[in-house]
């Protein structure tokens, strides 16, 4: 089937099977290995992208759902290369991170989160990230990256 | 991990579904958010030969209130929607306690609450409110359509009285009697899982604080939401006190659910959950129908 979609504002047209994954179609079909795949059963979070505009997984949708939709990866946060997107920027300095595994499926997951909220409490940025998993750091670094995350983008720090 | 081969087919309008579903009948399967139906075709527990994908038909997202206070939805309304939604937080504040319950806030984007009926996850949210609020469901087939109510739609675990040419297509939660009170409460091992044990009181009293109509509806207890009628009938005349409480508490919990047991509790457990957890719900929802 033919498919014509949006990703990063570039747009794609693909012959696909039905049955490919969103993620499989992302990562294996056009080489955008940013998303990641954890489990393929809705659990990870990992493979989190933004489908119109909203944090969706992308092992849990058909690529040929995505026909006509506009998508964002992790590839798609940052300006350039030489840029980091100020939740990146945050999650670099408060080091959320260890192996990075999870990390793409976090960054996506908090851009609309981020967006709506300014000061973000504790509470709502577990709630936020409880999708995610992460198997390193135990979330404390990834908390305080939210937060930091919140000022660069409301402009408070 | 990788579903095994389906056809496709994305209808643009409601009939062009029910052509499908008619055409294609028990080897089809509706694809709503995919949020329970791609985990399983992922473990290819599931394989149907045809998907027919409801995201493309209109018309299937509303939510509407009609003039005597019914609350109706498209099946394919979103459950973050839902949880946005004024009309839902204002009249069924039941359904709103739920929602941030349902796994997480991704899931909720794509998962649907006509989805979530259909599936018919025994612990699952959606079809245990639907119960508790005396829902009604509308199923549609090229040949008509038809009524049901929520707890007669569920049959048996993950099985729905639905036809095979049949669609989901809108829910209708009729509005609370006045001085009635809510509440829902689940224990789960991590916020998003599926709990081990829930659920929701939906309590009436008259103007003197007597109690004048309860129901009381458990998730994760038995093979479909289970109602505990004998025991919410203890509540109707009396004031609610401690002691009636827990007395409807233990005897919904001994008596009129069903739990299993698995890795993460015996059933045992579960049914002291339930017991506990039917305490903390009634209370709450006293409390809720007094104002």
């Amino acid at each position: 089937m033919n498919i014509s979609l949006s990703i990063n504002t570039k747009t794609y047209e693909r012959d696909v099977e039905p049955r490919l994954l969103l993620s499989d179609f992302l990562r294996h079909e056009l080489g955008l290995t940013g998303t990641h795949v954890g489990c393929e059963q809705g659990v990870c979070g990992a493979c989190t992208v933004l489908f119109d505009g909203e944090p969706v997984r992308s092992c849990l949708m058909f690529a040929v759902q995505a026909n006509g939709h506009e998508l964002t990866t992790v590839e798609g946060l940052a300006e350039s290369q030489a840029d980091l997107h100020p939740i990146q920027q945050a999650f670099w300095e408060a080091h959320g991170l260890q192996c990075g595994f999870c990390t793409p499926g976090f960054l996506m997951t908090l851009v609309p989160f981020v967006a709506a909220h300014p000061n973000p409490t504790e509470a709502e940025i577990r709630e936020a990230i409880s999708g995610n998993l992460c198997r390193c750091t135990g979330y404390q670094h990834i908390v305080q990256a939210v937060q930091i995350a919140a000022q660069k983008v409301h402009g408070g720090a | 991990m990788k579903p095994a081969p389906f056809e496709y087919v994305a209808p643009d309008s409601l009939d062009g579904a029910l052509a499908a579903m008619q055409q294609h009948g028990f080897d089809a399967k509706p694809l709503a958010g995919g949020q329970s139906l791609v985990p399983v075709m992922n473990f290819r527990l599931a394989q149907p030969g045809v998907l027919i994908d409801l995201n493309g038909v209109p018309g299937l997202d509303g939510i509407w209130q009609t003039s005597d206070g019914t609350l109706h939805f498209g099946s394919m309304v979103r459950q973050s929607r839902l949880e946005r939604d004024p009309l839902v937080a204002q009249h069924q504040p039941l359904l709103a306690e739920a929602l941030p319950h349902i796994a997480h806030p991704q899931i909720r984007n794509r998962g649907t609450f006509g989805g979530s009926l259909a599936h018919a996850d025994p612990a699952a949210e959606l079809p245990l409110i639907c119960v508790a609020l005396n829902g009604r469901i509308k199923l549609q087939s090229t040949t008509g359509e038809r009524w049901i109510a929520a707890r007669d739609f569920y049959t048996s675990l993950f099985t729905t009285d639905i036809g095979d040419e049949e669609l989901l297509v809108e829910i209708a939660l009729p509005p609370l009697p006045a001085g009635t009170g809510t509440a829902f409460t689940e224990m789960a091992r991590r916020h998003g899982d599926y709990a081990l044990s829930g659920v929701a009181a939906v309590v009436t009293v008259d103007g003197s604080g007597v109690c004048t109509a309860a129901r009381l509806v458990y998730l994760n207890a038995g093979e479909v939401p289970m109602v505990a009628e004998q025991a919410a009938q203890m509540l109707v005349g009396e004031r609610p006190s401690e002691e009636i409480w827990l007395e409807t508490a233990v005897a919904a919990s001994q008596n009129e659910i069903d739990p299993r047991g698995d890795i993460h509790a015996t059933a045992d457990y579960k049914r002291h959950l339930a017991k506990v957890l039917t305490i903390r719900a009634l209370k709450q929802a006293f409390a809720r129908a007094g104002n």
